[in-house]
């Protein structure tokens, strides 16, 4: 045992020395972890704890209910229907070509669907939500949920849609929406910050305009989830909010009026508060009913649609451009007065036709009027008078005038991006845009309507408001809100105007392109002399409700719903000398050769409230087309008149 | 001495049972319930399949420990050759008729148990250097039929696990070794000599290396490398770690283990998973613990009056350190992920049973630390 006994003794040494250097060694690694330990866990505690959150919590966006439209009466007229949709993003699924085979035989899709789908996955990324379904049925929503366990990668989802229960009527109106595109996204930040896959979002009309506050906010489910992406809890739930809703000043009544009154007709009707500018009725027809495109058109109905010669996709009231026709004539003949070119009295014999400039100009009426003087020009519409007329006048005091009362503008300020300008012809422009003189002959054409002028139906609602308002500017609105002020104070505002006389006696003369950039402000007065329009408004009343006037077979006598308008007949191609000859029926001339009806129209008489303006396309003649549709607008126009004054006098109690 | 060394071989029952170290089955019992707590936070708070087995593992194998304690000294230094032969005997068998799991052939089937020989070699090879240096002559160490016997010991099992292949235990199995035999007094320059041919051979080991274990190694260097490869059990591990912040999470609240992102967590990442659960205070209370339980087997290999137990103690007592501190400065990211687990505290039985053995022979040192072995 003892052996070696120095020897044990060094061996023992050894190893007690070496144990201790292990010792001082494992102390320090200790040392070491707790020191890890330590910035791991306190000083980048903050960092680690956003990282496990993050592993742990997703958050899945809900699409935002969209607001609502209601009308003046408050009847939803764009609203929102509960669908039930079908997701799968393609990068989630394991074997894709077998899952679409199983969708197909619990959807009992078509092959037609089926290849549609399968073209639609190959066209976006793998990581983008592929909606296979925009609305099944309660019966296949069920049966997918069925199957769901063996379908990963399907997600049915509960989601909203845009519908429109009154179908075509407001079609033009609201325009319509549909899936963002990744132009939306790029173009408006609010549509990227709540865009969830198969958002719908406005794409013309109102539903663009007011796309931001329509929109509504998002619903945001937290979910706690594995690390295989597998929902394990709801962590929270914020429910989002219903966009705005917008309330329009048109009349549902009046609107689905206007749309049997244009049935199988192209045109458009709008009708419009001459005092506060509120829109009534604006219809284009044809319509369409925007419920189609709710979960995609099929192909034959958006054929039936895009190939209409009939053209259902425009906008005919703010984007259709058109000569105006004899409508305009009532500017020309105020134009005339209010500078003085001609008197009341002033007299032209109409023979039929009349020479200038060594071209022959032909009155409407073969036989001619006879000697007239402006009043009867205006009731009989007479053109050799009015050629006359504007020889004096002269093209730019016309387009002075008719750019004050609305022409050559668009109607709304940026309500509709569409919405067209139209064009009222000077000297100026001829020069700067075609580069010519202009001729003395286009003067004459333009005192009636024809050659380079040319207006939207809304511009000449707006002209005729402006006109029976007492002459008086307004700014045309289809949203109401609660602003809304007293047709007293309205009126106390216009007679204000006339006093703050001084300022505005010189406008006349100022140009066309002063006015639209001076701000007008609204209710001041557009003319020099109030008499001008009195008379005006006067000769109109006479075409419509006296023997001889244009549009007197339309009239009607009872004074509660009397009114007065003018027609017009725009011709469409200058009319050669054998068709004059010929005198053919509207029914024998081609479709896109015959005449643009017009008729425009302010009611009551004696109290004027209301303006109109028909428009049918290729209709024919104003007097026998369209003067008959207005007088059954305007009976009904002034039957809702109660109605209408006690939503406006709510609103005023409000303010 | 022969007295005295006589008399010890009579120690009564009782007399035995007052000289354990108490301080040392104290600590064993409480890293005990923390691992079976743990544990059962891995099964999401139920007593279910891992829980269950490591439960009954660690109480069978915690009574075998308190059982074999009694078992005099004489009898580990005298079949150290033999335990150390048998276990040899098992690795070449695992090698041959070993049952393969996740592309690793490790394990070997004897019917009640499927045992892992490699981690029982982690003590036999530790037994029987003990054993080895017990009757060698200080000035003889060094000579050089000792350095290749003994190099041909620890190498001869290190190959065998590695070509199972198990990196992790076989890097812990040459750890332990080396410290061993630097322990008994081998030439520092020995060291440095192999240190140098290791670096040498390093590119043809590289090239020996099984593409998943090249890309370990890569990952540790850059765990961002491949986030949701090589690299997220690393990520993941230290996100749980840091998330757990000053107290933790909670009991039965780790995020990251409960909802599935923490990989391996009932063996190599059972520390991620508690450090997470109850932070720093609670990741510096485990290791205290381990601390003590070092100490003290260093502290009882000290007072050993027989070289063998002393050695053995020493080795035992830094070979449980140093899986220590290679499982947490692994999961913690300061060491690139190889298979190490966590002394007692990882789900695994031969780990359990090679650790109780240890802590049994360390034990008995105790008892008969008075005794001198011939």
């Amino acid at each position: 045992m003892f052996d070696g006994g120095d020897s044990n003794v060094r061996k023992f040494n050894t190893v007690n020395r070496r144990v201790f250097i292990l010792k001082i060694a494992k102390g320090i690694i200790f040392t070491g972890i707790v020191a890890r330990l330590f910035s791991l866990q306190i000083t980048e505690n903050k960092k680690y704890l956003t990282l496990s959150d993050k592993n742990r919590l997703r958050e899945w966006r809900l699409p935002p209910v969209r607001g609502e439209f209601v009308d003046f009466f408050g009847n939803i007229i764009a609203g929102n229907t509960k669908v039930y949709q079908l997701h799968v993003v393609p990068e989630q699924v394991e074997d894709f070509k077998y899952l679409m085979v199983r969708l197909k035989n619990i959807l009992s899709l078509s092959d037609k669907q089926f290849r549609k789908i399968v073209k639609k996955k190959e066209q976006q990324k793998p990581w983008e939500t592929l909606i296979i379904s925009e609305n099944l049925s309660w019966d296949q929503f069920s049966k997918v949920n069925f199957y769901l366990h063996e379908l990963s990668g399907v997600k049915p989802v509960l989601s909203v849609a845009r519908s429109y229960p009154l179908k075509a009527n407001y079609t033009h109106v609201l325009g319509y929406v549909a899936q963002a595109s990744e132009d939306d996204l790029l173009k408006n930040e609010e549509i990227k910050n709540k865009h969830v896959p198969g958002l719908r979002v406005g794409k013309s009309g109102l539903e663009k305009t007011f796309e931001n506050i329509l929109i509504g906010t998002n619903s945001v489910q937290r979910y706690e989830v594995n690390a295989f992406g597998k929902r394990i809890n709801q962590v929270d739930f914020q429910q989002g909010e219903q966009g705005q809703k917008i309330k329009l000043t048109i009349d549902s009544e009046i609107q689905k009026l206007c749309n049997e009154l244009l049935a199988d007709k192209a045109g458009s009707i709008s009708v419009m508060d001459i005092f506060t500018g509120e829109i009534i009725a604006m219809h284009s027809s044809p319509s369409f009913d925007p419920n189609l495109f709710l979960y995609g058109i099929s192909y034959k109905d958006w054929d039936l649609i895009r190939e209409n010669p009939l053209k259902p996709l425009i906008n005919k009231t703010i984007t259709g451009l058109y000569s105006p026709g004899s409508t305009i004539k009532p500017i020309v003949a105020l134009s005339a007065l209010e500078n003085d070119v001609i008197s009341t009295n002033f007299k032209v014999n109409c023979t039929g036709k009349i020479e200038m400039y060594g071209q022959t100009y032909h009155c409407w009426k073969k036989r001619g009027h006879g000697v007239v003087n402006l009043r009867d020009a205006i009731k009989q519409s007479c053109d050799t008078f009015f050629y006359e007329m504007s020889r004096r006048l002269g093209v730019d005091r016309l387009n002075i005038t008719a750019k004050r009362f609305g022409l050559g503008n668009t109607v709304f300020k940026n309500l509709y991006s569409e919405e067209k300008k139209g064009l009222v012809p000077s000297t100026k422009w001829k020069k700067n845009v075609l580069g010519q003189g202009w001729v003395l002959g286009e003067t004459l054409i333009t005192g009636i309507g024809q050659g380079y002028i040319q207006t939207t139906p809304l511009q000449l609602c707006l002209m005729t408001a402006q006109l029976a308002n007492g002459g008086f500017k307004i700014f045309p609105r289809i949203t109401s809100d609660n602003k809304q002020e007293s047709l007293e104070k309205i009126k106390y505002k216009m007679s204000q105007s006339l006093v703050n006389d001084s300022e505005n006696s010189s406008s006349l003369i100022r140009s066309a392109e002063e006015i639209f950039n001076k701000n007008e402000k609204e209710y001041n007065k557009l003319f020099r002399n109030q008499e001008n329009i009195k008379f005006v408004l006067e000769a109109m009343f006479a075409s419509t409700n006296e023997v001889r006037g244009t549009s007197y077979r339309s009239r009607i006598d009872d004074k509660k719903y009397q009114f007065a308008g003018k027609t017009g007949t725009a011709q469409v191609k200058k009319i050669t000398k054998i068709q004059r000859e010929l005198d053919l029926d509207t029914s024998q001339i081609p479709y896109e050769e015959r005449d643009h009806a017009w008729f425009v129209a302010f009611g009551p008489y004696k109290d004027p409230r209301y303006s109109l303006c028909v428009f049918v396309e290729h209709g024919g003649s104003g007097s026998s087309t369209a003067a008959p549709l207005a007088k059954k607008l305007m009976k009904k126009i002034i039957d809702r008149h109660e109605e209408r004054e006690k939503i406006r006098k709510n609103n005023l109690i409000e303010i | 001495m022969f007295e005295q060394s006589s008399y010890s071989d009579q120690y009564t029952f009782f007399q035995k049972l007052r000289s354990f170290d108490f301080i040392l089955i104290f600590c064993i019992l409480c890293l005990g319930i923390i691992s079976n707590l743990s544990m059962y936070s891995t099964d999401g708070g139920e007593f279910l399949y891992h829980s269950k087995s490591h439960f009954i593992r660690f109480v069978t194998f915690f009574l075998m420990m308190f059982i074999l304690s009694f078992i005099n000294l004489r009898f580990w230094h005298s079949t150290a050759y033999l335990f150390y032969t048998i276990t040899l005997g098992f690795l070449i068998w695992a090698s041959m008729y070993g049952i393969t799991a996740s592309g690793s052939q490790r394990w070997i089937n004897l019917y009640f148990i499927n045992l892992q020989p490699s981690e029982l070699m982690k003590i036999a090879i530790i037994i029987c250097f003990a054993r080895y240096f017990h009757r060698e002559q200080m000035s003889n160490i060094n000579s050089f039929k000792n350095v290749i016997l003994s190099m041909a010991i620890l190498i001869l099992p290190i190959l065998l696990v590695v070509s199972q292949p198990d990196l992790g235990t076989s890097i812990l199995i040459a750890i332990s070794g080396i410290i061993v035999l630097w322990l008994a007094g081998f030439n520092i320059k020995y060291f440095i000599y192999s240190g140098l041919a290791l670096v040498i051979s390093l590119p043809f080991v590289i090239s020996m290396l099984k593409p998943y274990q090249k890309l370990r190694v890569l990952t540790f260097f850059n765990p961002d490398r491949d986030p949701l490869g090589a690299g997220y059990q690393i990520i993941q591990s230290k996100i749980a770690v840091g998330s757990g912040g000053l107290t933790g999470k909670g009991f039965l609240k780790g995020t990251q283990s409960y909802l599935e992102f923490l990989p391996e967590k009932h063996t190599d990442f059972i520390f991620t998973l508690f450090s997470e659960e109850h932070g720093f205070i609670g990741s510096v209370v485990l290791l205290i613990l381990y601390a003590i339980v070092i100490f003290r087997i260093l502290n009882i290999g000290s007072q050993s009056r027989s070289y063998f137990g002393k050695l053995f103690c020493y080795g035992f007592g830094s070979a449980i350190f140093v899986y220590v501190a290679v499982n947490m400065a692994m999961v913690l990211g300061l060491l690139p992920i190889v298979g190490s687990p966590l002394p007692i505290m990882s789900y695994g039985g031969s780990s359990m049973l090679a650790t109780m053995i240890g802590l049994s022979i360390v034990m008995s040192t105790k008892i008969h630390n008075k005794q001198i072995i011939h």
